[in-house]
């Protein structure tokens, strides 16, 4: 094959993603960043303004408050859906992947299911569970002489994105458990064997055997439990609107940018400061996954069987 | 080959979006988020107009409220929009207008039969050229279900001492909520709780004007009485109201677990069609003062500048502001009331009450929803956080009124005096 047939055949199996992947990601992606530096003027033209966007999103209280407040809940979420979602994952996936276990894939579907579920329906069904009003919790709770504790978990200042967070847990546990049990698989056998020869229980060769093993896939757990975190937007939208009330307490990056690029009643879509917020938070999320992968990636051992 | 079947795929493409978005003479498209409506439209707006004119051909092309504004825009920058659009009320027209998608309509006949306050909402700062013609408003108040009064003796209260006696009353029975609202979706805190009493205490239009001109502030005694008897309000709502949604408040009285709704004149037709036996009141002002009701501006309808068929799109205009126009309108749609001075006569026994009150009381608009609510942070927002907030407990009268004159004094030169 001649270089020019190679080097042509090489652009038409590279095109079908190139062209997707430019069109729909790298374009919107380029065009959001280009859009921040410009202010949309009343007569519908743009004019360039360099950096201010950013300077007034982060220096002008009017906007960082906002900011910082969406700034700070985001790293909440995220940090309940590292200490809930991923140990939660990592103990049912070592569950599921116990060498006598009955029902082995009706466990594993039914866990899995939720994360199929549409948004709008699981923040719809949560929403009817907890309703202080129709809602089952408070009668299962008053069941068992628990009534007391029962609140209106959504609408409280202090509670309104911890229940959120943990509803999206309650949705999404099922892929870190889908993920690190397929690594699971993965181990060979003998090495199991092995361990138990050498006198270690199920419990022992699962912390020193197993879990070194899968290291990059809780790695890799955590990189995607962060993208999606910080890219989190439907659930909060579905449950709380756009305001994200009560007084903004469960208002994370998304929330916050799609009031400010599509507007909200009274408030008109500012697009070119919804992009400076966007623009945010791809940095944010570029950040945090050149940290994973410049510190923690490259000290991590890899075993091949 | 590849390349040319390409283009012509292109093309195709191009042509048919092209067709689609040029009307045939004598046709013209409707865009509207009232989707609610597209039954009334279709079967009774519509043939009324086409009985008149039926060399035009009207299509009612409704999108989504929530995704209107967003999708309206992008057809309108696109240029394949509808010929009429309906209008939001205020920054949101006048925003598509200073763009130079809506057209002037001063010389719209009909528009004499409008006053400026039902204009306010369609028309320029300068009052100089008003761009949609109003087409309804909505009315503040509260609904009350007939069957729970009558069992624990009740009669709609005239002040706001007996106002709080008679939700005590209901309370202290214990059967019903009292009072129905949530805070969860915020707005109902605002809308329903802030702007339905509100102009009892800052007088109406005096207050409005006078919030706009910057002679009053936020911080002044008619904005903290508003939020101190809102306040009140707090031990009468449902249970766990603070998680309650705007579905749920409307289910809680629908089925006729509560005694008392707070309103707008919107939900008449969902309670009809869930058969509550109710009545209604007018937001019951402090003992000794003169009453004022929140009569909105709220639907408004205008041409798209740059329709193909303007001289239709015109007629059907006019057509809207006939009283023919709104006497089918206002009786299709219980709780949408017609802007015009024409003579109106409206079946349903609430809606006919609520419309009564334009007779004894003063109306105004929101006072959150001309001018102030322009700038960042947006007053609008801050006015959802701040109600719910209060109702919720978690922030005091003063504090409310300080941070809406405090977000306010950002942006705001009148009030940064």
């Amino acid at each position: 094959m001649s270089r020019t047939a190679y080097l042509l055949l090489l652009a038409v199996f590279l095109a079908p993603a190139v062209i997707i992947y430019s069109t729909f990601s790298i374009y919107p992606l380029l065009a959001t960043i280009f859009n921040s530096f410009y202010d949309r003027q009343d007569d519908g033209t743009s004019l360039f303004v360099g950096l201010s966007n950013f300077t007034t999103l982060l220096s002008d209280p009017t906007w960082s408050a906002p900011f910082w407040n969406a700034f700070r809940n985001n790293c909440l979420f995220f940090l309940i859906h590292m200490c809930v979602q991923n140990p939660i994952g990592l103990v049912l996936a070592a569950l599921l992947s116990l060498p006598r276990l009955n029902l082995r894939a009706t466990y594993r579907t039914l866990i899995f299911m939720p994360t199929m579920l549409s948004v709008v329906v699981i923040g719809f069904s949560w929403q009817l569970i907890l309703s202080p009003l129709w809602g089952v919790a408070k009668m299962f709770l008053s069941f068992f002489g628990l009534g007391f504790l029962f609140g209106p978990w959504l609408g409280e200042e202090s509670t309104a994105l911890l229940t959120i967070s943990l509803i999206s847990v309650w949705q999404f546990v099922g892929i870190p458990m889908i993920l690190i049990y397929t690594a699971l698989l993965a181990i060979p056998d003998e090495l199991i064997d092995a361990a138990t020869v050498d006198g270690l229980n199920q419990f022992q060769a699962f912390i020193w055997v197993k879990l070194p093993l899968i290291l990059p896939t809780l790695g890799l757990v955590s990189v995607l439990t962060f993208v999606n975190n910080f890219n989190a937007f439907d659930l909060i939208y579905a449950m709380k609107g756009a305001l994200a009330g009560p007084n903004f307490s469960a208002d994370i990056m998304g929330t916050l940018f799609y009031r400010v690029f599509f507007g909200n009643q009274l408030q008109l879509g500012d697009t070119s400061m919804g992009s400076a917020i966007a623009t945010m938070m791809f940095l944010i999320i570029l950040t945090g996954v050149m940290i994973y992968l410049f510190v923690i990636q490259r000290r991590m051992h890899r075993y091949s069987f | 080959m590849l390349k040319t079947a390409l283009k012509s795929m292109l093309l195709a493409a191009v042509a048919s979006v092209a067709l689609a978005g040029s009307a045939s003479a004598g046709k013209i498209t409707i865009e509207s988020w009232r989707n609610d409506d597209a039954t009334i439209w279709k079967e009774k707006i519509i043939p009324a107009f086409q009985a008149k004119h039926p060399d035009i051909t009207v299509e009612f092309n409704p999108t989504a409220p929530a995704e209107y504004n967003a999708a309206l825009n992008a057809r309108l920058e696109g240029g394949t929009a509808g010929d009429i659009i309906t209008c939001r009320p205020f920054d949101a027209s006048l925003d598509l207008f200073n763009k130079g998608h809506l057209a002037s309509l001063n010389d719209l006949p009909s528009m004499a039969s409008f006053s400026d306050v039902a204009k306010s909402a369609w028309t320029t700062d300068d009052g100089k050229t008003t761009f949609c013609v109003p087409m309804a408003s909505v009315i503040h108040g509260f609904i009350y279900n007939k069957d729970i009064f009558k069992e624990l003796g009740l009669e709609p209260p005239k002040t706001e001492e007996e106002f709080l006696a008679l939700l005590e009353k209901i309370k202290a029975n214990g059967t019903y909520t009292p009072l129905v609202l949530g805070t969860n979706d915020q707005w109902e805190a605002a809308t329903m709780g802030f702007q339905n009493i509100g102009p009892n205490y800052w007088k109406g239009e005096e207050g409005r004007k006078a919030l706009i001109d910057g002679s009053q502030k936020f911080t002044d005694a008619p904005y903290i009485d508003t939020f101190k008897a809102l306040a009140k309000w707090a031990p009468y709502l449902g249970d766990g109201y603070k998680a309650q949604k705007y579905p749920d408040s409307q289910n809680l009285f629908g089925l006729g677990r509560g005694a008392v709704y707070a309103a707008g004149s919107w939900d008449i037709s969902t309670f009809r069609g869930q058969n509550v036996n109710m009545g209604a009141f007018k937001a019951p002002p402090p003992a000794g003062s003169e009453c004022y009701i929140s009569d909105h501006t709220d639907i408004g309808i205008g041409m798209n500048a740059k329709t193909a068929n303007a001289a239709d799109a015109k007629v059907f205009l006019d057509w809207v502001g006939s009283e023919e126009f709104a006497n089918i309108f206002a009786n299709a749609l219980p709780g949408f009331f017609p802007l015009s001075s024409a003579k109106v006569t409206i079946s349903d026994d609430v809606a006919q009450s609520f419309v009564s009150w334009r007779g004894e009381c003063k109306s105004t608009i929101r006072n959150s929803y001309q001018i102030l609510s322009r700038g960042t942070p947006n007053l609008e927002n801050e006015l959802w956080n701040v109600s719910a907030q209060v109702l919720n407990g978690t922030m005091t009268p003063e504090a409310a009124g300080a941070q809406l004159e405090d977000g306010l004094k950002k942006w705001y030169a009148p009030h940064q005096k």
